[in-house]
């Protein structure tokens, strides 16, 4: 016996099983059967003691205002998120990459604190910045120019721009540095050559480093995709609680946390969870065919 | 446009840029100076009023009897045990896909790829049923156990040790190391500098984890920091002097490490650029 696990210490076939096994584990008891399960889970009303099978009831009731009212603001969340948060801290990161400026490190620093507060500490900061009264930070900058106070979060259009605010805050200064990352693996003689052959500023940032940032880009993209459609904790923080007025800040997480676990509904909350898999998939399958399609281009 | 001026103009970009990013902050620090009442009152704002400012919050913080300093100690004990379980577990992972050729490794590659686009978010109400079953709600175990195999850290750890020149580990062993003899003794030293960012990277996942701890955890004495935080927001704002304070005191240990480690910090959470 002793034997055979000193052979198997020594073993390189079996090496490998034992060092992913944690992995494998984990994939099939943590990822893998979950997703098995709420598929199956979105066709059945799953009561405590009680699970039944019910077809596509579940898939029904999703057909309803709030359901509706949740995707379009996860949907319009991600993409206003993505059409600011990637070409704006791009920008900015071309900026300040080969300049010689004084303050670079501060302002480097300075971008990237706010990622270390948590988004609970930044909601409860954005939620009373933006409170109703006339003495609260933005309403006393908006009455500096001579516009009375302002109910931001109980007003649709309002409170969706401390939300894509709130976003801005906390992701500008990493992504800006992402883009600091991939802009410092370009080459500095592509750039000399291109100012040889006469080549204007916006050309090379469109012709250079636009192409040549396409890696760190499509990475920037994947995680503001995900971080986009899961949104939760920052309308969870800014509304104090799952619910909104007119529900202006639900979004479809938000919308299963209820369905799962306000209401106690486990099936309904299934099928919201299936429809969030499938978007999340197709937003995936979207941009690798885009980038994939540019890189053979 | 001389070079000067456009130096100057994105300076002055830069300059704004960075007072919109740190103002709210400083709002918040003099918030945590002023009465609740106050702060009911007008929310947050930079106006410093010495005669009604000072550091009574931090005071009732320290002595009133509340369970911010249980939610303290939670979040410490488990982003230190999460951060170092999911640390070793995941380059343990990690050596095995970037070392070794076996049987379908293709296909748990994918599997690993897989996970890191699809929100956990998705699957987290059967992962609450398995974890009823398992018995693990209200317990610290159930907030770490899904998540310890994490595919960030394994895909950073995978790209460093792809880095690593393989020829000196067939001299270990030939002089008749262990396949994990090697991994403990050789890799794991050599992995100091991986560690170090992705170490900031968990840790800083753990210390702001929101959604799944709120889930799993139940009882008062259990919850972590951002979840008891969380709960003293009310409408009614009767907690805002603990509010405030906590928030100020949830920040600092996290800002007195990037000042310190400000390097690795900005490495760590930039990580996931390098799979470009």
């Amino acid at each position: 016996m002793v034997k055979r696990i000193k052979q198997f210490g020594y073993s390189k076939k079996a090496a490998p099983y034992l060092f992913i096994l944690p992995f494998m584990l984990s994939f099939l008891i943590f990822f893998l059967y979950p997703v098995i399960s709420i598929v199956q889970m979105s066709f059945q009303s799953v009561l405590p003691g009680m699970v039944e099978y019910i077809g596509m009831e579940n898939y029904k009731n999703l057909l309803n205002p709030t359901f509706f009212k949740a995707v379009k603001n996860s949907l319009a969340y991600t993409l206003i998120t993505l059409a600011i948060l990637i070409p704006v801290p791009m920008i900015l990161a071309c900026m300040i990459n080969s300049r010689k400026m004084v303050g670079k490190t501060f302002f480097k620093s300075a971008l990237f604190v706010p990622t270390l507060t948590s988004v609970v500490v930044a909601g409860i900061i954005f939620r009373l910045l933006f409170a109703e009264s006339d003495g609260a930070l933005m309403n006393q900058i908006i009455g500096v120019f001579g516009k009375s106070p302002v109910k931001w979060l109980r007003n649709g259009t309002t409170g969706f721009m401390v939300l894509i605010f709130l976003a801005f805050w906390r992701w500008v200064g990493i992504n800006l540095l992402y883009f600091l990352s991939g802009l410092q693996s370009i080459p500095e003689e592509i750039y000399e050559s291109a100012d040889l052959d006469g080549v204007n500023t916006w050309q090379k940032f469109r012709y250079i480093t636009v192409p040549m940032l396409r890696p760190i880009t499509t990475y920037v993209l994947t995680i503001s995709i995900y971080g986009g459609l899961a949104m939760f904790t920052e309308s969870y923080m800014l509304w104090a609680g799952n619910s909104s007025p007119n529900d202006m800040g639900l979004t479809i997480v938000g919308y299963l946390y209820r369905a799962g676990w306000e209401q106690n509904n486990m099936g309904f909350g299934s099928s919201i969870g299936v429809f969030l898999l499938i978007v999340t998939l197709a937003f995936n399958a979207v941009q690798m065919y885009i980038s994939n399609k540019k890189e053979r281009a | 446009m001389t070079k000067k001026k456009i130096n100057a103009g994105i300076m002055l970009i830069f300059l704004i840029l960075s007072v919109i990013v740190l103002f709210p902050i400083l709002c918040l620090v003099i918030g945590a100076l002023k009465p609740s009442s106050e702060i009911i009152r007008s929310g947050l704002n930079a106006r410093i009023d010495l005669d009604i400012m000072g550091f009574f919050n931090f005071k009732s913080l320290f002595t009133s009897g509340t369970e911010y300093f249980i939610w303290f100690k939670n979040s410490f004990l488990l982003t230190i045990v999460q951060t170092l379980l999911s640390l070793f577990v995941s380059a343990s992972v990690a050596y095995g896909f970037a070392m070794y050729e076996f049987k379908m490794k293709k296909l748990w590659f994918s599997c690993m790829l897989l996970i890191m686009m699809i929100p956990m978010e998705i699957i987290m109400l059967p992962l609450y049923k398995e974890m009823i079953t398992f018995q693990l709600i209200d317990r610290f175990t159930g907030v770490l156990l899904p998540f310890i195999a994490a595919p960030i850290p394994i895909f950073f750890f995978y790209q460093f040790l792809k880095g690593i020149s393989t020829a000196f580990l067939d001299a270990a062993r030939v002089d008749g190391c262990t396949e994990i003899g090697i991994f403990v003794k050789i890799i794991l030293p050599l992995m100091a500098p991986a560690f170090a960012s992705m170490g900031i990277y968990q840790g800083m996942i753990s210390w702001n984890n929101f959604l799944w701890p709120l889930i799993v955890l139940k009882s008062n004495s259990k919850m972590t920091l951002p979840i008891g935080l969380s709960t003293l927001m009310t409408p009614y704002g009767n907690n805002y002097d603990i509010l405030l304070a906590g928030s100020v005191m949830a920040i600092i240990p996290v800002l007195i490490l990037f000042l310190a480690f400000q390097k690795y910090f900005i490495a760590g959470m930039t990580a996931g650029g390098v799979k470009g």
